[in-house]
C-alpha cells in the first residue's frame, strides 16, 4: 500500500524543510513541529493515521447495517468493489444516483442502499469531536481506508460528463461567494501566499504548489485533532469557522468545492495518509 | 464587471443567449456570469439543512456581500463608491456618543476570538460575550508574538496618528464597519455584523489610540 521513498533520501528531504524558512516557505513539511514530528516518527510507516486505516478496513469488510452486508461491493466509480485508484479519479457522476459525488457522499451512499443504513443518520455528526478527545468515528475510518487504496495514484478526475464539469464551475464560483456575519468567502484566507491566521499559515488555493501539496495529501492525519481528517470534515470545519451553519456530509456545494479543488490540483500524486498541523 | 453584467441584463433574452453562445468553450471563466451566481445559489440552498442550532439566514447574502462576490472582491472605482456610500449609513454609535470607551476592556476583546459559531457540532455559547479576534489578522503588543498578517500592523496605531477627532472618529468607523472605507475589505464588518456592540467597538478604539495601552509603548 505505501509507496517507499529511500528512507534516507526522506530524511535529507525533512530536515532541508526544517532549515527552510521565510515567508514563502509553505507546505506540511516547512511546518517545523510538524516536520520534526514526522522525522521523530522516522518515516509514513510511523503515521498514526495508519491506525485508522487498518480499523476503516476491518469496518469496510464487516458485515454491518440492517441488510447486515459489508461495503465490499461499494461502487467508488471504478466498478462494484475496485478500490485500487477509485479516490483518485472523484469526484465523478453516477449514473444510480444522478448526481456527482466524492468518496463520503459515495460512501453514505453504499450504507444507504447496500446495508441499508439511514442516510439522514449516517450524516449525522459523522466527524470525532476533537475538543471532547474523541477517536474517529467510524465513517471517517472508512472514508481513510478507500482512499488510501490510492495511495501513488494521480489525481485525474473524468471532467467528462456535463453535470462534473458544472459542479467544477459551480465550486470556483463558490470559492469567492462572499456570506455569513464574517463577511468571508473561502477567497477572503485562501487567495495569496505568505498569510498567516495568527502563526497558522493558510493554503492558496490559487497556487497550483499549495493545492498539490494539500489535495494529495488528506485524508491526512491532524496532529492537533489526534484524528484521520477527510475533506469533508475541512469543508465543514472552514464554513463552521465562517459562523454559518453546518454544511451538510456529502452535499452539492461540499462537491463542487472539492471538484475545483482537486481540478486545481490535477496531476498531482497521492501520498496516503498525510501528517499536518 | 459589474457594468458588463448590468449591460448583460438588460439585453433580452434571445441577445443573451447569443452572448452565451459567443462566450462557448471556456470551461471557467474569470468572471462568473449571472447565470452562474444563480446556479451558486441553488448548490447553496441544497447544502445547509434547517434545524436546531442552524441559522440559514446567515447564507443570505445582503447587497454588498452580492456586489463584493461579483466584484471577486476587486469592485471597479464606481461600485466601491457605492458600496462606501451605503455602508456609511449603517454606523450606529454607542448610546452615550463616546467613541472613546475602556482601553482595558478593549484589549481583552482585542485578543478574545471567542463567539458566533453555531451549528449542531460545536457551537459557541450565546451568552457569553464575543470577542473581536484582532490578533487573527494584525499585529499588536510587543509581547504577543502569535498575530497573523491578514491585515495592517496595529503596533503604536496611537501613538503615530494621535487623538484628533478626525482620527478617533475613523478608528471607530473603520472598525465597526470596515467597508464604509474599504468597499470589500477582507475585514469582518464587526459592529455592523453585530458581531460586537458599539460599546465594544469604542471599547477596542480606546485601546487603540489611548496613551496609556500597551499597543502604544
Amino acid at each position: 500500500m505505501l509507496h517507499s521513498h529511500p528512507r534516507r533520501a526522506w530524511r535529507a528531504l525533512l530536515l532541508a524543510a526544517i532549515a527552510a524558512t521565510g515567508a514563502s516557505a509553505w507546505s506540511q513539511a516547512t511546518d517545523p513541529a510538524v516536520a520534526a514530528y514526522r522525522l521523530a516518527l522516522a518515516d509514513k510507516d510511523g503515521n498514526p493515521g495508519l491506525l485508522i486505516i487498518d480499523k476503516g478496513e476491518g469496518l469496510f469488510k464487516a458485515a454491518a447495517g440492517p441488510k447486515k452486508v459489508s461495503l465490499e461491493k461499494c461502487d467508488f466509480g471504478l466498478g462494484p468493489g475496485v478500490l485500487k485508484g477509485a479516490y483518485a479519479q472523484l469526484p465523478r457522476w453516477f449514473e444510480d444516483t444522478q448526481r456527482v459525488q466524492d468518496l463520503e457522499s459515495r460512501l453514505v451512499t453504499c450504507m444507504t442502499t447496500l446495508q441499508g443504513r439511514d442516510a439522514k443518520q449516517v450524516k449525522t455528526l459523522p466527524f470525532a469531536n476533537e475538543t471532547k478527545n474523541q477517536s474517529n468515528t467510524e465513517t471517517e475510518a472508512i472514508a481513510a481506508y478507500v482512499a488510501a487504496q490510492s495511495d501513488g495514484f494521480k489525481l485525474a478526475m473524468p471532467l467528462k460528463h456535463p453535470k462534473e464539469v458544472e459542479s467544477l464551475k459551480v465550486g470556483e464560483a463558490l470559492y469567492w461567494r462572499q456570506h455569513g456575519p464574517m463577511d468571508f468567502s473561502c477567497a477572503t484566507c485562501h487567495a495569496a501566499d505568505g498569510k498567516r491566521i495568527r502563526l497558522q499559515a493558510l493554503f492558496n488555493g490559487l497556487n497550483k504548489e499549495h493545492t498539490d501539496n494539500v489535495m494529495s495529501s488528506w485524508p491526512t492525519y491532524r496532529v492537533s485533532h489526534n484524528a484521520v481528517r477527510t475533506m469533508q470534515h475541512r469543508m465543514w470545519d472552514c464554513h463552521w469557522q465562517m459562523r454559518l451553519p453546518d454544511i451538510e456530509y456529502g452535499s452539492p456545494a461540499t462537491v463542487a468545492l472539492i471538484s475545483y479543488l482537486t481540478k486545481q490540483a490535477e496531476g498531482a500524486k497521492l501520498d496516503l495518509p498525510g501528517m499536518r498541523r | 464587471m459589474l457594468n458588463s453584467m448590468n449591460i448583460k441584463l438588460r439585453l433580452g433574452a434571445a441577445a443573451a443567449a447569443a452572448l452565451a453562445l459567443l462566450a462557448g468553450g471556456c470551461a471557467t471563466p474569470e468572471r462568473p456570469a449571472a447565470d452562474t451566481a444563480a446556479l451558486v445559489d441553488a448548490y447553496v440552498a441544497q447544502s445547509f439543512a434547517a434545524g436546531p442550532g442552524q441559522d440559514l439566514t446567515r447564507l443570505q447574502q445582503d447587497q454588498t456581500q452580492i456586489d463584493c462576490t461579483a466584484a471577486r472582491a476587486k469592485p471597479s472605482e464606481a461600485l466601491a463608491e457605492v458600496i462606501r456610500a451605503r455602508e456609511t449609513k449603517n454606523i450606529a454609535y454607542p448610546e452615550d456618543g463616546k467613541l472613546m470607551g475602556d482601553w482595558k476592556a478593549g484589549r481583552k476583546i482585542f485578543d478574545d476570538g471567542f463567539g458566533y459559531r453555531i451549528g449542531s457540532f460545536i457551537p459557541s455559547n450565546p451568552n457569553v460575550a464575543r470577542g473581536g479576534n484582532c490578533y487573527a489578522c494584525h499585529e499588536g503588543e510587543k509581547t504577543e508574538a502569535a498575530w497573523g498578517n491578514m491585515g495592517s500592523t496595529l503596533q503604536n496605531y496611537g501613538k503615530t496618528r494621535g487623538q484628533s477627532e478626525p482620527i478617533v472618529k475613523y478608528t471607530y468607523e473603520k472598525i465597526y464597519n470596515s467597508r464604509a472605507y474599504n468597499a470589500c475589505s477582507q475585514m469582518p464588518r464587526l459592529g455592523h455584523n453585530k458581531i460586537l456592540s458599539p460599546r465594544q467597538v469604542a471599547d477596542l478604539t480606546a485601546y487603540l489610540l489611548s496613551p496609556d495601552s500597551p499597543i502604544n509603548k
